[in-house]
């Protein structure tokens, strides 16, 4: 976020340390797995990796909204409690001590999920399950679950349609709530899900076209269950050799995963982009890099006569009740004294 | 089965300035405690407890949490947690009062895990990582090992490294020996850089029965189908020749609708009234019933509480995602004053161990005890969500299917049509007799 303060009266500051942020975004992540039950344990381990990455690379757990819709690590099935492992080899326990599920269980919902893009919640919603971006905030989306044809299934229930969310996120645009959004789902004919969105500034990734079908990675035998979807295995394995200051950029991204390792085609659109997409940085989404300069010299700022901000948008709020009714008195009384026929001057 | 057994190995390290005079106690402090106790079959319980005086919580770094990771915690038989907030007086004239957090937790290793079928257990075993230094912010910091049985000869076990003082007072009714390591005294960490307590069996320990508690109590639920069933709680008093009152919550969600007028208590196969009844209704979505009875357990008996339930309907949308994994129904919450085996003189509550004060009684021939029956999951009639679905296919399939063709039959018109033949031949026979003038075939 730039980082401009300006301050309303004369102050003298010692800036031992000036932070500087050139052309750097914050960036903030919605990660959500859809499923349910312990046979889609997949979901959870795609979304939890997902997650760790984002968090090697940076973001802090204030900026991730993690919504899981069930519990493996500590469901009664899970051979290894406390764990959720991505590879069969169970090198990674992607669960992991410092995990903070923002939304779980049953609050995983079409209209949660909603409200926390719109930003239409309740004052009562504590902040770590809020996404608190601005127009300056760069937003990686991920999402993970079953879903067909123009549709992702939530936890088994109900459904969240394209339309839906191109329109939520035509409202994050015209809140002002993202610079910049990168979109990425798994699941079944994931390319349907991007389809139908028409707001600027929103580049999107899916694991399989309409008609195909994503599949799942490796069955492992002790925990029965397949453990992570393909496409998102490969993503991740893209993501462990990026580090904070490396310069791939998203034309890499979507080499990743090719029809011979998928086996599904995965599919990209980036023409609501305003950027080339060589031209965009991994790390402006998934990480979170600030430029500091360091700097002992003493800065005094001036005092400004005004506040320098942006002119308020007041909101317009139709005419009350009293107004209305003044109103209404005033057009009567001039309509009884001075007779109907005055109408047709009028309209 | 909620057995009222916390053999736990409170290793509490209370190390707390000198002098037995404290005019008040220190205002912000921490302290924690674990427990190991092995028990009679070669598990080993642990609990640990962790008591702060301060308004928020405190990072903790070092002492006995390092031992709390989740990989090794919940390889368990038994896990449980708790939180206990209460008002505390900061000196004897009760002038100020601040909060005290305790926060607990017990778990039960099984001992084939932790130790390849020998009944041997370390501390590294158990938690794959041992104590290295005590919490800077600690003002207690303690390990006790349960060595009840044991502390007369060395011939059975041997706790290892050798306890530098013993702990003995009479906890939950019976008198009991622990071992002691402090991990604020600087010459235990100091000697070997961590602290990892052994307990070897030189003698295999006779698989006796465990002990069982004077009161223990079971919940389940009876009957059959999705109308109605039978809540029922069997309370176990098993002291031979005392009895004593139980003070029973029950608090049961609204779309369980209780008959209170079946609501029976039997013991020892007679009637037994409660000498108190408060009943609060549940209103339909908007609190649950609540159930609160003093019932006299006679000595040596099983008390039967039964009552019997109907099962709501909800309505579509208030159910779950997954209605057919069942709803919870929370435990039941019994209170007593268990009278003792040894009578245990009244203690200090600031010096004393942690385990022995969460509950402090000041009279000494009875402890007090909160158990916690089992919770339990109630299926409610749970309707077919894919009906609707299923009812529009199947309608509009036979829609098409039968409508469709009778409606065909009656407004088709049938023509009869030549079958063409020739083709080209034909095509290129009629332009020769179209030239000719002759009719076309």
């Amino acid at each position: 976020m730039a980082a401009t303060y300006c301050l309303g009266r004369a102050s003298i500051a010692l800036a031992a340390l000036l932070l500087l942020s050139f052309g750097s975004f914050a960036a903030s992540q919605i990660e959500v797995c859809t499923s349910r039950f312990w046979f889609n344990y997949r979901h959870v381990a795609n979304t939890l990796s997902v997650y760790r990455s984002v968090k090697r690379l940076g973001i802090p757990d204030s900026h991730i909204v993690l919504m899981l819709a069930d519990d493996m690590a500590c469901n009664p099935r899970n051979p290894k409690p406390a764990t959720v492992f991505s590879h069969k080899n169970m090198e990674l326990n992607v669960y992991g001590d410092d995990v903070e599920v923002d939304y779980r269980s049953y609050e995983v919902t079409v209209e949660n999920f909603l409200r926390v893009l719109t930003g239409r919640i309740p004052p009562s919603t504590p902040r770590s399950k809020r996404l608190l971006s601005d127009d300056r905030s760069n937003i990686l989306i991920y999402m993970t679950g079953h879903g067909g044809n123009g549709f992702l299934k939530f936890q088994d229930s109900e459904e969240i349609t394209n339309i839906e969310l191109a329109d939520a996120f035509e409202q994050m645009w015209q809140k002002r709530r993202y610079n910049e959004l990168l979109f990425i789902i798994d699941t079944c004919q994931g390319a349907s899900m991007y389809e139908r969105f028409y707001s600027p500034n929103i580049m999107a990734l899916a694991s399989s076209q309409v008609g195909e079908d994503s599949l799942s990675h490796q069955p492992d035998p002790a925990i029965g269950v397949h453990l992570m979807d393909r496409y998102t295995f490969y993503v991740l394995e893209f993501l462990e050799e990026i580090n904070p200051a490396s310069q791939t950029n998203m034309n890499d991204l979507f080499q990743v995963c090719p029809k011979s390792l998928c086996v599904s085609t995965p599919g990209h659109r980036t023409d609501l982009f305003q950027r080339d997409p060589k031209n965009v940085l991994i790390t402006d989404f998934f990480g979170s890099v600030r430029k500091v300069e360091i700097t002992t010299e003493t800065i005094s700022l001036q005092q400004y006569s005004e506040m320098e901000s942006k002119p308020k948008l007041k909101d317009w709020h139709p005419p009350g009740g009293f107004i209305l009714g003044l109103w209404a008195l005033i057009i009567m009384v001039f309509f009884k004294t001075y007779g109907i026929k005055h109408m047709k001057f009028i309209f | 089965m909620a057995a009222a057994m916390p053999l736990a190995l409170v290793v509490l390290l209370l190390l707390g300035p000198g002098g037995p005079a404290l005019a008040e106690p220190p205002r912000d402090s921490l302290r924690e405690e674990l427990v190991i106790t092995p028990l009679p079959s070669g598990d080993v319980a642990a609990t640990f407890q962790f008591r702060t005086r301060w308004d928020s919580e405190l990072q903790r770094k070092g002492g006995l949490s390092v031992l709390l990771k989740a990989d090794r915690l919940f390889h368990t038989s038994y896990h449980s947690q708790a939180v206990h907030i209460r008002p505390v007086c900061r000196n004897t004239r009760c002038t100020s009062i601040s909060w005290e957090l305790r926060q607990t937790l017990s778990v039960v290793f099984d001992a084939f895990i932790t130790g390849q079928g020998k009944k041997d257990w370390s501390l590294f075993r158990m938690f794959s990582r041992t104590l290295t230094e005590p919490c800077p912010l600690a003002s207690e910091s303690r390990v006790y090992v349960d060595i009840t049985n044991y502390s007369q000869d060395n011939e059975t076990l041997e706790v290892n490294p050798p306890p530098t003082t013993t702990y003995q007072d009479v906890i939950l009714g019976t008198r009991r020996t622990y071992a002691v390591y402090d991990l604020l005294d600087r010459a235990m960490i100091n000697n070997s850089r961590n602290l990892n307590l052994q307990l070897k069996w030189k003698k295999p320990p006779e698989n006796e029965a465990p002990l069982v508690p004077f009161l223990h109590a079971q919940r389940y639920v009876s009957g059959y189908g999705l109308q109605k069933g039978e809540l029922s709680t069997l309370l176990y008093n098993t002291h031979p020749y005392r009895a004593f009152p139980v003070l029973l919550l029950d608090s049961v969600p609204w779309y369980l609708r209780l008959y209170v007028h079946t609501l029976t208590i039997t013991s020892k196969g007679k009637e037994n009234k409660p000498s108190y009844i408060h009943y609060q209704p549940a209103q339909d979505r908007l609190q649950p019933h609540l159930l609160e009875m003093l019932i006299q357990l006679p000595a040596n008996s099983v008390t039967k509480v039964s009552i019997q339930f109907e099962r709501a309907l909800l309505k579509w949308t208030e159910y779950t995602p997954d209605p057919n994994h069942g709803f919870y129904v929370s435990p039941s919450v019994l209170s007593a004053l268990v009278p003792s085996m040894v009578a245990a003189k009244p203690v200090d509550w600031e010096e004393s161990p942690l385990f022995n004060t969460l509950f402090p009684v000041s009279d000494g021939s009875s402890y007090f005890v909160r158990l916690y029956t089992e919770p339990l999951l109630v299926n409610l009639p749970t309707p077919d969500f894919s009906m609707p679905y299923n009812v529009i296919c199947l309608t509009c399939t036979v829609v098409a299917v039968c409508y469709g063709s009778f409606y065909n039959l009656l407004t088709r018109t049938f023509h009869i049509e030549e079958p063409s033949t020739g083709g080209l031949a034909k095509r290129l026979a009629n332009l020769i007799r179209r030239a000719r003038g002759v009719p076309p075939l």
